[in-house]
């Protein structure tokens, strides 16, 4: 193939796309568009070392002019594509320019689902590099933060916003938020360290109205009780932004909707990779969509070697994989603990600093996931066996093993 | 051929280069990164390339010796 590629969407899902495709050998042209004027870059740390100012915006940099250049990729940077011509392949951007194509890889992720409370200041999302410049100036200023979600994000910032020495408080409908995913023990777990934190927790109720203007908020809860905040952050989930193609005639549905080896449905010279695709997963039986950093990397590659492969297509069926930083918690968690029906615990919650695993399972006694804190090496042991289908008591008794360092 | 760093300060252990690349990367029991090679054959190059692009932290380099 040696047409051209445009990638749209610059941030890592499309920046590894288009490295990707030079490892593929791809020949033709490649152009990067992105809506940010900005070099693209990364987003894990907004919530963590960039927001708390220990790292720089030099630090979260994917792809620099000179990389770019190197790599023949051509940055078409600061214009969003506003209209995708599939019959005619072209991407229509907002300052009237077209870029014609070859293949289309689109990678547009997902943007901050926006607060519902109309506040003229000092309530944030977190999403963009500007997001988290926003609220890091916020925080600079002394006074209360009050977190909306208790998520991955919405625990991070809790936990970065503390560390800072601001009062925090976490407010989430559900009684154990982070339970939806990995149980609710764990999630129980979870509770107890914003509070060992010194951080208020307030779940199972939700927010009825926020008031007020920056330096001086208030946060009305559903169960009338009122709490006061310098800073308010709401992390209540993500969108796929998909906005821009609603004439072009693909199936969006949460999503741009794929096949197995991530095409757009009844296109051959249309993708998707990251936040924003929607794929036949070919393990999982289903259509899904995945917000983690890992999956956007892991789809580039799959996506470039099959743009650049077309006799030899691969269906993608990765193995979800997901990091968080909390206070002294390094989460990582593996599978697909949702779906798991028994679990188990290895090692020690309670140690200072916590380590151990939970090992779950599925109805037939096979590994569905697992769940690390503190301990990579227990990770990294039952990514493997995960993607071998292990059964769950194998991966316990290989993790309890783990419990007893080697001598290197 | 093509030689192989890797910062042991900056990784996390997300241990994404092992699994891209398990001949090449493990991970030891403080969590972090190991090489299991420090020079790789020319062949391996483009794969250990996207092992070290899986990387969060981007400790890992492949430089030409
Ligand atoms: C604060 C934060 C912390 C996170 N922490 C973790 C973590 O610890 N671990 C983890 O696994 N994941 C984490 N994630 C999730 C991870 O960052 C995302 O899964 C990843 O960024 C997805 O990449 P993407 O390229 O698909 O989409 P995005 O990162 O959403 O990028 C999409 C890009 O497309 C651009 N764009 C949008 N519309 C247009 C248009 N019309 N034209 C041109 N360009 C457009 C956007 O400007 C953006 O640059 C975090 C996310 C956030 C926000
Ligand atoms: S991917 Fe990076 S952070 Fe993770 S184990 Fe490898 S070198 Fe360390």
């Amino acid at each position: 193939m040696t047409g051209t590629v445009a990638v749209v969407g610059s941030s890592v899902a499309g920046v590894r796309t288009a490295q990707a495709l030079r490892t593929e050998e791809h020949g033709g042209p490649v152009v990067l568009i992105g809506a940010e004027a900005g070099l693209p870059y990364d987003k894990p740390p907004l919530s963590k070392q960039f927001l708390a100012g220990t790292w720089g915006a030099d630090r979260i940099t994917l792809l620099t002019e000179a990389a770019a250049r190197a790599a023949g990729i051509e940055l078409r940077l600061g214009v969003p594509a506003q209209h995708l011509d599939v019959a005619g392949r072209e991407v229509l951007l907002a300052d009237g320019h077209r870029v014609s194509y070859d293949h289309v890889v689109i990678a547009t992720g997902s943007a901050a689902r926006p607060s519902p409370w109309p506040v003229a200041s000092g309530v944030h999302v977190l999403r963009t590099l500007d997001d988290s410049r926003a609220l890091r100036a916020d925080l600079e200023r002394p006074g209360p933060v009050v977190v909306v979600g208790g998520g991955f994000i919405g625990a991070e910032v809790a936990a970065t916003a503390r560390a800072s020495g601001h009062a925090v408080t976490v407010v989430d409908p559900l009684p154990a938020p982070i339970g939806r995913l990995l149980g609710p023990e764990i999630g129980e777990l979870m509770g107890q360290v914003h509070q060992r934190h010194g951080v208020d927790t307030r779940l199972g109720v939700g927010v009825q109205d926020i008031t007020g203007e920056a330096g001086n908020l208030m946060v009305t809860l559903t169960d009338g009780r009122q709490v006061e905040a310098a800073t308010v952050v709401v992390g209540i989930g993500a969108i796929p932004t998909t906005g821009w193609l609603a004439e072009s005639g693909l199936l969006v549905d949460n999503g741009v909707v794929c096949d197995e080896y991530c095409r757009a449905v009844e296109r051959d010279d249309v993708w998707a990779v990251g936040d924003v695709a929607r794929w036949d997963h070919p393990r999982l039986g289903e259509a899904v969509r995945v917000e983690h950093w890992t999956n956007a990397v892991e789809q580039a590659a799959c996506v470039a070697f099959n743009l650049t492969h077309s006799g030899q297509l691969r269906g993608y069926a990765p193995t979800e994989y997901v990091w968080s930083d909390q206070y002294d918690w390094k989460i990582q968690i593996v599978g697909q603990p949702r779906a798991a029906v028994k679990h188990r615990f290895i090692g020690e919650p309670g140690a200072e600093p916590p380590r151990f695993a939970v090992v779950y399972s599925d109805g037939d006694s096979r590994l569905a996931g697992a769940l690390a804190v503190n301990w990579p090496k227990a990770l990294v042991a039952c990514r493997r066996l995960l993607a071998v289908g292990a059964s769950s008591d194998e991966a316990a008794k290989l993790v309890e093993t783990l419990l007893v360092p080697t001598v290197a | 051929m093509p030689r192989l760093t890797a910062d042991v300060e900056l990784c996390q252990g997300y241990g994404n280069c092992t699994t891209t690349a398990s001949d090449v990367y493990d991970v030891d029991d403080d969590g972090k990164v190991v090489l299991l090679r420090q020079i790789i054959d020319d062949a391996d190059r483009s794969r250990v390339e996207e092992a070290t692009r899986s990387c969060p932290v981007n400790a890992l380099r492949v430089l030409d010796r």
